[in-house]
C-alpha cells in the first residue's frame, strides 16, 4: 500500500472529516443521478401538444428485443473496427517512414518530412477526410482512413523519432562498429527496441485512432454512429433515438476502456519503469 | 484561386467563430481540468475515485459522439441554448480531462525527493503543493497543456458538422458554390488552422527546451 507522500496518513479527525466529505459527495453524485433519472423518465409534452412517454417507458427500448437491432450493431461495430484496423496498419507503416525520414542524414530528406510532418500534424483530421474525398474523390471509407493513417502516422513517427533519440549512443555507435551499414543499424539495432519502448504510447495512439473514427460518421460513412443512430431510428421511429444513442456510447465506452487496459498492461509488461510519481498516491492509481 | 478571394469575408468570419469557440472551450477546460487535477491528487478518497472515474469515461468517448449528444439528445431533453453554446459545452466537457492529465503528469515529473523534503521540514498539503511542487511543475505542464489546446483547436472543426458555422462549415459551404476550386479552398482553410497550430507548436517545444536545460 503507497502511501502519497504529498499528505500523512489519515488520524482519526482527518479520516472523519475525509468521510463526512465522501459520504456529502457521494449524496450529490447520488441526488444529481436521481435527479437526472427522473427528468429522464418524466413524460414530456412537445409543442404539438401531445404527450411524449419518459426515456425508460419500454415503448422505447421494445427494439432490443429484436435480434435485428443487435445484428445492425454489431455490423456497426465491425465497420468502425473495420476502419481503424486498416488505418492502424496503414498508420505504422507511414509512421515507420516519417521516423527514418525524419531522423535522414541528408538534410534533403530531413527538412521536407519535418515541413510534411508539420503540416499533418497541424490540420484538423477532419478536414483531411474532407480533402481526401473531394480531391481524390475516393468513397467516404478511403477518405477516413487515408486521413486517419496520415494523420496518426506523421504522430506515430514523431513517437518513433523520440524513441530512438532516447537510445544510448552507444546503441549506434557498436552497431556500426562491428560492420552493420546505417540503414542495417537503424533497422536491426535501434528500430526494434526504439519500437519496444514506445509500445504503450502507439498502443494509446490507437485508442486515439478508434475514437476517431467516429469522425467518418461526418463524411457519410456508414460506421456505428450511423448505422445505429441514424438507420435505426429511421426505420423503427424517432421515440428510439436516445436508447440507440446511449447503447453506441455505451458499445465505445467499452471497446476504448478495454484497449486502454491493454496499453496500461502492456506498459507496465514491457517494464519501461515508471517511476511512481508524486501525485500516484492513493488506492486506484497502481499503474 | 479567385474562389478563395471572394471567400475570404466568408472564412475570416469562420475563422473568428474558431477561435472563439477555441478561447471558450480553452478556458472552460482549463478550470474544469484544474479542478479534477485537484481532485485527482487530493487526500479525500471519494473525490480521487470521482475524478479518475470522470476522466476515463470522458477520455473515452469519441468527440463526435459527445457533440452529437451535444447537439441532438440536449436539445430533446428541454435544453434550449443555441448550437454555439452547446458545442462550447461539449468541447469544454471533452477537452477538460486532457487539461487534467497532462497537468496531473506535470505534477508526476517533479522529483519526489521534493515532495518528501518540502513534508520533512514539516509543511502540509497545501503548503507542499503551493509552494514546493506547483512552482516547479508549471513548467513542465505548459508544453503538455500547449498541446491540448492545439488539439482544441482542431478538435472545433467537429463542431462545424453540428450546426455551428464556423471554419470548416463556412469552408463547405464554399466548396458547395464553387466546386471547380476545391484545392485552393481546402489549401487555404488549412492554412487558417496551421496559423494557429504551428506557432502553438514551436511555443511548446521551445519552452520544452528551455525546462530541460534547466533540469
Amino acid at each position: 500500500m503507497s502511501q502519497s507522500v504529498l499528505y500523512d496518513a489519515p488520524g482519526p479527525r482527518a479520516r472523519r472529516r475525509s468521510q463526512i466529505i465522501s459520504i456529502v459527495s457521494a449524496l450529490l453524485i447520488a441526488a444529481g443521478l436521481a435527479w437526472l433519472i427522473f427528468t429522464l423518465a418524466a413524460p414530456r409534452v412537445t409543442a404539438g401538444g401531445s404527450t411524449q412517454t419518459g426515456l425508460f417507458d419500454p415503448s422505447r427500448w421494445d427494439i432490443f428485443l429484436d435480434l435485428a437491432t443487435w445484428r445492425a450493431i454489431w455490423r456497426g461495430v465491425l465497420a468502425t473496427l473495420q476502419m481503424a484496423a486498416v488505418a492502424a496498419v496503414l498508420a505504422m507503416i507511414i509512421g515507420v517512414l516519417f521516423s527514418f525520414g525524419r531522423t535522414a542524414r541528408s538534410a534533403w530528406v530531413r527538412v521536407p518530412t519535418s515541413v510534411l510532418l508539420e503540416f499533418f500534424r497541424g490540420m484538423p483530421v477532419l478536414l483531411m477526410m474532407l480533402f481526401v474525398l473531394l480531391v481524390f474523390s475516393t468513397g467516404s471509407y478511403w477518405a477516413g482512413v487515408t486521413a486517419l493513417a496520415v494523420y496518426n502516422g506523421a504522430l506515430i513517427g514523431e513517437i518513433l523519432r523520440a524513441g530512438i533519440r532516447s537510445l544510448p549512443r552507444g546503441q549506434a555507435e557498436a552497431g556500426l562498429a562491428i560492420g552493420l551499414t546505417p540503414v542495417a543499424t537503424r533497422f536491426r539495432i535501434e528500430f526494434p527496441q526504439a519500437f519496444r519502448q514506445m509500445l504503450p504510447i502507439i498502443i494509446a495512439q490507437m485508442v486515439v485512432l478508434l475514437k476517431d473514427t467516429a469522425l467518418a460518421y461526418i463524411v457519410g460513412y456508414s460506421e456505428l454512429l450511423r448505422i445505429v443512430v441514424n438507420n435505426l431510428s429511421n426505420f423503427y421511429g424517432n421515440r428510439y433515438f436516445f436508447s440507440l444513442f446511449f447503447v453506441v456510447l455505451l458499445v465505445y465506452l467499452v471497446i476504448n476502456l478495454a484497449l486502454s487496459w491493454i496499453a496500461r498492461f502492456v506498459a507496465r509488461r514491457t517494464g519501461s519503469r515508471s517511476v511512481t510519481g508524486i501525485a500516484d498516491g492513493g488506492d486506484e492509481s497502481k499503474s | 484561386m479567385d474562389a478563395v478571394l471572394e471567400g475570404l469575408p466568408l472564412l475570416i468570419d469562420g475563422f473568428l467563430r474558431t477561435l472563439s469557440l477555441l478561447g471558450i472551450a480553452g478556458l472552460g477546460a482549463f478550470v474544469i481540468g484544474s479542478i479534477v487535477a485537484a481532485m485527482r491528487i487530493s487526500p479525500i478518497a471519494s473525490l480521487r475515485i470521482l475524478a479518475t472515474v470522470y476522466t476515463e469515461l470522458v477520455r473515452n468517448t469519441p468527440l463526435t459522439l459527445v457533440l452529437f449528444g451535444c447537439a441532438f439528445v440536449l436539445p430533446y431533453l428541454d435544453v434550449r441554448l443555441s448550437f454555439f453554446t452547446l458545442a462550447a459545452i461539449g468541447l469544454t466537457v471533452y477537452t477538460s480531462p486532457f487539461v487534467a492529465e497532462a497537468i496531473r503528469s506535470g505534477v508526476n515529473g517533479v522529483p519526489i525527493g521534493q515532495a518528501e523534503a518540502a513534508r520533512s521540514i514539516g509543511l502540509g498539503f497545501g503548503q507542499t503543493l503551493g509552494t514546493v511542487v506547483l512552482p516547479q511543475a508549471i513548467r513542465m505542464v505548459i508544453p503538455p497543456l500547449i498541446n491540448v489546446f492545439i488539439a482544441l483547436t482542431k478538435n472545433t472543426s467537429v463542431a462545424g458538422a453540428f450546426f455551428v458555422v464556423e471554419l470548416f462549415a463556412r469552408s463547405r459551404q464554399i466548396i458547395n458554390d464553387r466546386g471547380d476550386e476545391v484545392l485552393a479552398i481546402l489549401l487555404a482553410v488549412s492554412a487558417f488552422y496551421l496559423i494557429v497550430t504551428v506557432p502553438l507548436g514551436l511555443i511548446a517545444s521551445a519552452i520544452e527546451k528551455r525546462v530541460a536545460v534547466l533540469r
